[in-house]
């Protein structure tokens, strides 16, 4: 293909990829150096209440928004160099924590408690779903092939339902009055609040992600085991390999790629955790990175966003992709170079 | 299984355990869906009844004279089956029917529309005031308590119809505009070679990683103050990105192309090169051969892949919560603001209907769409 053909079909994507991805990723980088802030000017205000014979005045300093002609209010924009990555970092604080060995207070800070959980999240949730998805995907292989489909309609539930939607169906199961709670207060005869204290959220997350994406694993694992050869497995038999022994060094060997596949997957989205959040609504307990970010772009009572934080986080966040992602590149490069 | 060596054979033990585990797995799957849909349908009494019988049967609901009598039942299940029936087998028939006028992805939105239509129509139009009457004739007395009062006071009270609609409008707009723009990129980078196509798909590996916050971080500013931006290069009609469907479309294609062209790719790396290398010596150009020769052969891969556009649309939140103002939110963020009223059960349970008309039509989409979708995930993997 002439290259200038290459480029009018790929042209509309990847003008849009610029346009929509790459530009705001530099506007962002940007942002987080500059400081939107209204204009404010101090004036002096006289205020006067009708008293008897004569007024009694006050006078008092006022500060307030300057508006242009428009009534809009004015801004500025100033160079702050790093100051929003401090004040999203908070070095001060988190050195003092971390040097007394406070660990209460670390996670006092937005950040560093968001950073705990995401990175917990990611890395609890991994194997989980591995195993979760080899399981399921090993057991349907097992059943009668009149049962898989409707197995597989049913386990594609989880993973095609909307992540709030489905994060809110567990957490209806366990709030005040739901049935679950009900049903273990009714076994145990104590009071359960799953929603009052941060572990139990958390292991509620846990479970949701764990349920949400172990479909997809199964089903492509089960892909998987459909090719597997029947002679290496026959061959391990006739030398006495136990079905376990099978498992590990015949059938999981062979599945090895798609494991990795899976788990490149799973670690992009894991850290991407966000809509656990906003289901569960567990911000007072837990806070990921990306909802850090949301948390800062949502308008306050006042009406504004702290953008620049915001971007500050954002940049923060993007750090921490690019660092997991960095093997996956570099062995991306080595089969092209491989492959040429 | 008689074609089995004996020594693959499983002892009964395992296959009972195995069997036991797919069955555990299959209730955790389905459960917390199937109860949130039973809820759906009972007043609030029942709806958090602490005995889980009474929210299945709804003795509070039926006491209301809301309930189905066996003739109801009989009517919902005959209708659920013909549903069924003309999901799995009607529809593909009616979209190859349509192939001659429109192409396919454009029939299964047109067929999948008049099947949810249709079943709305039929549902809740049609059946109620003739099973009425037939109850009241035969005197029937109601045996399961089931009243549709939550999705009434949803759909009609708290017009999340328009939230529907603006569902809608944004899903259809990000697969169509997105299927168009990948498979174009999708066919180039699956037959060049070169190393411009493998950074293109590197880079695109990337973006599909950053988290989307971070793009709303850089679209908002921008977006709020589009009206000044562009002022001096489109005069005073300048429009406000913030809070306009095509804008959150925009976004989310671009957010979606890294992942539509990888699994395009994917796709039309399984149509053999030869295929256009004849259309090309007949004389087609590149485009003609794309359009003509590979699009025919193509359609299974491009329905599979619009699926998960679909699907990225549907269920985003944090962009369309974001970009959108109040007068023009989609579904899912819409129920965060069930969120702040949720303060008594009614609330509570008309938030649960919600939750359920949300995923309705993503059940629907499993159900016909099955084998796309298990080939789309696989896509990636399996073929490397």
């Amino acid at each position: 293909m002439k290259f200038k053909t290459f480029a009018a079909f790929v042209a509309p994507s990847v003008v849009m990829m610029l346009l929509f991805i790459a530009a705001p990723l530099v506007s962002v980088f940007l942002q987080s150096f500059y400081l939107t802030q209204p204009v404010i000017e101090t004036v002096e205000v006289e205020t006067c209440t009708p008293g008897f014979l004569e007024q009694t005045c006050a006078t008092a300093l006022r500060t307030r928004p300057v508006l242009d002609e428009n009534g809009k209010v004015q801004t500025t924009t100033t160079f702050v160099g790093l100051q929003s990555y401090r004040n999203v970092l908070e070095p001060a604080r988190a050195w003092d924590a971390i040097s007394g060995f406070d660990y209460g207070a670390l996670m006092g800070i937005d950040f560093w408690r968001a950073l705990r959980f995401t990175l917990t999240f990611t890395f609890i949730t991994l194997p989980l779903v591995i195993l979760a998805g080899l399981a399921i995907a090993l057991a349907v292989n097992n059943t009668a092939k009149a049962f898989r489909g409707q197995v597989i309609f049913i386990s594609l539930l989880p993973f095609i339902i909307t992540p709030v939607i489905g994060a809110l169906s567990i957490r209806w199961l366990f709030v005040g009055d739901g049935i679950l709670t009900r049903m273990i207060e009714g076994w145990t005869g104590e009071d359960i609040a799953v929603f009052a204290q941060g572990w139990s959220i958390e292991l509620l997350m846990l479970f949701y992600r764990v349920w949400h994406v172990a479909p997809f694993a199964f089903v492509v694992f089960y892909a998987g085991l459909q090719g597997v050869n029947r002679d290496a497995v026959e061959a391990a038999i006739i030398d006495g390999a136990s079905r376990f022994e099978r498992l590990r060094y015949v059938v999981i060997p062979h599945l090895m790629p798609l494991i990795v596949f899976i788990a490149l997957i799973h670690l992009m989205d894991a850290y991407r955790v966000f809509e656990e959040i906003i289901g569960f609504r567990s911000e007072a307990h837990v806070i990921s990175l990306q909802y850090l970010t949301y948390d800062l772009l949502t308008p306050d009572d006042a009406g504004n966003r702290s953008v620049s934080r915001a971007s500050a986080s954002a940049m923060l966040t993007m750090v921490g992709i690019v660092i997991l992602l960095i093997p996956l590149l570099r062995r991306t490069w080595r089969d092209h170079r491989g492959a040429h | 299984m008689s074609d089995m060596p004996k020594a693959l054979r499983q002892p009964l033990s395992l296959r009972l355990s195995s069997a036991a585990f797919l069955a555990f797995w299959c209730l955790l799957a389905a459960f917390p869906i199937f109860w949130i849909a039973v809820m759906s349908f009972k007043v609030p009494i029942d709806a958090f009844a602490a005995n889980p019988l009474a929210v299945v049967f709804g003795p509070a609901t039926r006491a209301q004279g809301k309930g189905l009598t066996a003739l109801d039942m009989l009517a919902l299940g005959g209708l659920l089956w013909l549903t069924y029936r003309a999901a799995v087998r009607g529809l593909p028939a009616m979209v190859a029917g349509m192939a001659a006028v429109i192409p396919p992805v454009l029939g299964w939105i047109v067929a999948a529309a008049a099947l949810g239509l249709g079943f709305v129509l039929v549902g809740f139009v049609l059946l109620p005031p003739i099973t009425d009457a037939l109850n009241a004739a035969l005197g029937l007395e109601p045996l399961l308590g089931v009243t549709t009062e939550n999705y009434q006071a949803v759909w009609v009270e708290n017009a999340f119809w328009r939230n529907f609609v603006n569902s809608l409008q944004v899903t259809l707009g990000v697969v169509l505009v997105s299927l168009t723009v990948g498979t174009l990129a999708g066919y180039a980078l699956a037959r060049a070679g070169s190393n411009l196509a493998f950074w293109i798909l590197v880079v695109a590996l990337i973006f599909r990683a950053l988290p989307h916050s971070v793009l709303v971080a850089g679209y908002l500013p921008v977006f709020i103050n589009s009206a000044e931006i562009l002022r001096p290069i489109l005069g005073e009609n300048a429009p406000t990105l913030y809070g306009q469907p095509l804008s959150v479309i925009a976004v989310l294609v671009a957010i979606n192309q890294p992942f539509t062209i990888w699994m395009l790719r994917s796709f039309f790396q399984n149509i053999p090169a030869e295929l256009d290398e004849a259309a090309r010596v007949d004389g087609c150009t590149h485009f003609q051969a794309f359009r003509w020769v590979i699009m025919p052969v193509m359609w299974p891969g491009v329905i599979t892949t619009g699926l998960f556009s679909f699907l990225l649309g549907y269920n985003d939140f944090l962009v369309t919560s974001l970009l959108l103002d109040q007068s023009n939110m989609t579904m899912v963020p819409a129920i965060a603001g069930y969120f702040n009223r949720e303060t008594t059960t009614t609330d509570q349970v008309e938030a649960v209907a919600a939750a359920v008309s949300i995923t309705a039509p993503l059940f629907l989409l499993v159900m016909v769409f099955q084998r796309q979708i298990v080939s789309g995930l696989t896509a990636g993997a399996v073929k490397g």
